[in-house]
């Protein structure tokens, strides 16, 4: 596909595309401080870096959908100026977005044709995506209709795309964090290639040993500022985690001896109709977790977690009391404040706008989910002493950072807004906590600071269930391990026996699924 | 150069408060050039309108006279607006509050009814207005209609219906065939407070309106509810808060507020129920409520305010012969500055030299 000049694999003299002294300023924020960027044709480059560690803003620049405030971008020797995402496709540069931009209702090959420039007709762009699909064994169909893909198969659209135009660089923006790991497997087969073939890739990402496995070398960016640029085989992911945060991240310890009491959260065949037309139907789930046990519930996006920590928390009323029960007692028509009177507490993945409103203060916040209880409200009045109070007895034991004692939820940064969160149920020591994505895009030191926690909530009794997409996360500290697929939720395994081979079969939906294409992967 | 808007990491109090001062300054701005183009001397004209009503007792209690109404109104859709639901139809429910109380004056008209008859007005007046607001929020829950739409039509509903009963059944036989019922007993008005002006009771009705949604958004759970529900819905739910039983309340309490008005008006400074007895006190209520920030003693102040440019209005009129619509125009211009500047407490303004580089240089 490109012109063979250059050996596979040889790191030539000049850059493909040299970023020199990238600043931009947010307002006052620097999102990029003077970072440099090489990229040589044929090298797996990763870009690392916590959430806000000016990853996203980079390859922005890069990708000219936003223009730097100084510093200057050169291809292959020479200076450009990108006015737009069409400037640099026009130069070689392709990019794949985290969240696709596909329309549903249209086929694999009408999607591709509306993203590609040029009066090519739909049967020859049909044909040269069949072309490509088979040639980088990224197999699809054309004429299928986006919305009948998994999210694995629209990620292939979204690359075969990209890859149509023939890119010298191509840019992926955390690939993985949809895929089943046999599907990141396979995309890991298909970067190998295009590797092959002298391009370029810059992948995004936080998993270190993913990294470590691919990239050739990686950039690591800490706070808008380039920390290093290594070869991740050479370091570990201790130290890479390092350079990430800039500090020691605490390990997580396990409970010792813990011991399990009886069930204290149970779910009972669930069956929930959804009442969104992208939403999906809860089929016959059934959960029990005891007191002292951490359950997790693996899967992939969109698989009914969503649906499922709804009709836990009781936003959504199941359709008959015994489908939930809370320590032996059937509440699957009370309310979330009936819910929480018992014993019950909710973290939902959403910090700001569904955990917290983002405009109110901490101590509003705090009395969201505490008005329930006692000391709060007495006689229909607010204790605004008592909702104050609970914010420092958070920010003292969770470690929240902030400006000042009572700040509104939107001013704190990811992390420690997701340590309020947490911090906000757990020290009401609810008998049953449920929690979704419980460090979903947090850095490191607070996603230990908050596992912890559960760990430690768990280990004086309490039942836990966590939704996780993050396996790592899961195999850390869960007890069992259920994959929820389509709706359905598989049978627990112990944390022994859940090898990743397994999760990333029960993820796929079964067996059978995941060795469909694996023979085109070949790694 | 260039002018940009920066998001704020935190709303700031002091824009909270200046922004309504701004949108003044704006439109008082806007005012003299309009004046100025139908060829009246701008600064004699606002002169007339601001600040001749403050120099005469009379006008001073007209002031108060006409707030009172538009502050006991502002604060019921103060409450809708903060949770999200949007009633814009006050003037129907202030007409249905009339008509609801002054059925009661009508009926015990020259029948010598005791001193129960007013407080009973007051409490037909309230549920009137209150059921007739229910019909939008039971549209919008049950059925999702719009209440922007519903709660505006049921206006012109109100309005035809109060017409209807003044010129049919409820018209008064001795009234030379003017469509009016008969002015109301002394049993069934609202006492005077003032000696010799027209400032009733009412007046102290809507301070106590005032402390009341004082206590209620700034103290109670069914504030903090209030304020959630309109802020962040999902999180709101979350919270264990039904959005749909609040739009009911809402809607509810501000009809209550509107109709007790409505009454009130007949039963005070008017004196028997007719067309026409409201210059659009639910309409202009609106921009109390927003010219006050959604907040009590804001809408105290906002409503001595607008009840200003009416008086100012009438005295412009008289004076210089500058038309009475101008008041409406003033009113509708606030609205648009106020809403305009309460972006200003979300984001800043910056302004952008040309040269991006100049002013973002490395330090």
């Amino acid at each position: 596909m490109l012109d063979g000049s250059r050996q596979n694999g040889v790191v030539v003299a000049e850059p493909l595309l040299r970023a020199t002294e990238i600043t931009k300023l947010f307002g006052t924020f620097r999102a990029n401080d003077a970072i440099g960027l090489d990229l040589y044709p044929g090298e797996i480059h990763a870009l690392l870096g916590e959430n806000g560690a000016g990853k996203s803003t980079l390859v922005k620049i890069i990708y000219g959908l936003i223009a730097p405030t100084a510093g200057e971008l050169q291809w292959m020797g020479h200076k450009v100026h990108l006015a737009g995402p069409a400037d640099a496709r026009a130069l070689g540069i392709s990019m794949v977005f985290q969240t696709f931009s596909l329309f549903e209702n249209l086929t694999v090959a009408e999607n591709v044709a509306l993203g590609l420039a040029g009066a090519e007709n739909l049967p020859a762009i049909s044909a040269r995506l069949a072309e490509v699909s088979r040639a980088y064994g990224l197999l699809l169909d054309p004429k299928r209709e986006v919305w009948r893909l998994s999210v694995g198969e629209r990620q292939r659209v979204e690359i075969v795309r990209a890859l149509m135009q023939n890119p010298k660089l191509l840019i992926l923006d955390e690939p993985t964090a949809v895929l089943t790991p046999d599907e990141a497997n396979q995309l890991f087969a298909v970067l190998e290639r295009l590797k092959s073939e002298s391009r370029a890739i810059l992948y995004i990402s936080h998993k270190l040993e993913e990294v470590k496995r691919l990239c050739d070398r990686a950039t690591i960016l800490r706070g808008g500022r380039k920390v290093a640029t290594c070869d991740p085989r050479r370091e570990t992911a201790a130290s890479l985690a390092r350079m990430m945060v800039g500090g020691e991240i605490g390990e997580v310890k396990p409970a010792s001896g813990r011991s399990l009491s009886a069930p204290r959260l149970a779910v009972q065949a669930l069956t929930l109709e959804t009442d969104d037309p992208h939403g999906v139907r809860l089929d016959q789930v059934s959960i029990e977790v005891n007191g002292g046990e951490i359950l997790g519930i693996a899967g992939v996006a969109g698989n009914g977690q969503d649906e499922l920590f709804a009709a836990l928390s009781g936003e959504r009323l199941a359709p008959s009391p015994g489908a939930v029960l809370i320590d032996g007692r059937a509440v699957g028509q009370l309310s979330v404040t009936e819910r929480r009177r018992r014993g019950a507490a909710f973290v939902p993945e959403e910090r700001l706008g569904h955990a917290t409103a983002p405009r109110m203060k901490l101590s509003d916040n705090a009395l969201l989910t505490g008005h329930a209880e006692n000391g709060m409200v007495r006689h229909g009045l607010i204790d605004k002493s008592a909702t104050l109070a609970a914010v420092d007895r958070i920010t003292s034991a969770f470690d929240v950072r902030k400006a000042k004692r009572d700040p509104e939820a939107a001013s704190l940064s990811g992390g420690n807004l997701q340590k309020f969160v947490v911090g906000r149920e757990i020290l009401r020591e609810p008998g049953v906590l449920v929690v979704s994505q419980p460090t979903w895009g947090v850095d490191a030191g607070a996603a230990a600071t908050i596992r912890q926690a559960l760990i430690d909530l768990a280990a004086r009794g309490a039942a836990v269930l966590v939704i996780s997409q993050d396996l790592d996360e899961l195999t850390e500290i869960a007890d069992r391990i259920a994959v929820m697929f389509r709706g359905r939720l598989s049978a627990p395994l112990m944390r022994g026996e859940a090898s990743r081979e397994k999760l990333g079969l029960l993820m796929g939906g079964s067996p059978a699924s995941g060795h469909e294409v694996s023979h085109a992967a070949g790694a | 150069m260039r002018l940009a808007l920066e998001p704020r990491a935190e709303r700031s109090a002091a824009i909270a408060i200046a922004s309504p001062l701004i949108a003044i300054a704006f439109t008082l701005v806007t005012m003299a050039v309009l004046f100025a183009i139908i060829g009246k001397n701008p600064l004699a004209a606002l002169w007339v309108y601001f600040i001749d009503p403050l120099s005469d007792a009379y006008s001073l209690q007209e002031i108060v006279v006409k707030a009172t109404p538009l502050v006991m109104i502002a604060l019921g859709l103060s409450l809708c607006y903060l949770a999200n639901v949007w009633n814009i139809g006050a003037e129907g429910q202030f007409l249905i509050g009339a008509v609801a109380g002054s059925w009661l004056a009508v009926k015990t008209n020259g029948t010598g009814a005791g001193h129960w008859v007013m407080p009973a007005m007051l409490v037909l007046g309230a549920l009137g207005g209150a059921l007739y607001a229910l019909i939008p929020a039971i549209c919008r829950v049950r059925f999702g209609a719009s209440e922007i739409l519903t709660s505006l039509m049921l206006v012109y509903v109100a309005d035809l219906f109060l017409d209807y009963l003044v010129r049919g059944p409820w018209r008064d036989p001795k009234g030379y065939n003017f469509p009016t019922t008969p002015d109301f007993d002394p049993v069934a008005t609202v006492p005077i407070l003032i000696e010799g002006s027209r400032v009733h009771a009412g007046a102290l009705i809507a301070l106590l309106a005032v402390a009341a949604a004082m206590l209620v958004l700034g103290r109670t759970i069914k504030g903090f509810e209030i304020k959630v529900v309109g802020s962040a819905p999902k999180a709101a739910r979350f919270g264990g808060f039904n959005a749909g039983q609040l739009a009911i309340l809402t809607f509810l309490v501000s009809g209550a507020l509107a109709g007790l008005s409505g009454i009130i008006e007949v039963a005070g400074p008017v004196g028997n129920l007719r067309p026409n007895i409201s210059p659009g006190y639910g309409f202009t209520a609106i921009i109390v409520a927003f010219l006050g920030r959604l907040n009590p003693i804001g809408i105290l102040i906002a409503g001595l305010f607008l009840a200003l440019t009416f008086i100012g209005g009438e005295q412009a009129q008289i004076s210089m012969r500058i038309p009475l619509d101008l008041t409406k125009v003033f009113q509708g211009i606030l609205l648009f500055y106020v809403l305009a500047c309460d972006s200003l407490i979300l984001y800043r303004l910056r302004l952008i030299p040309g040269h991006g580089k100049a002013a973002y240089g490395t330090p």
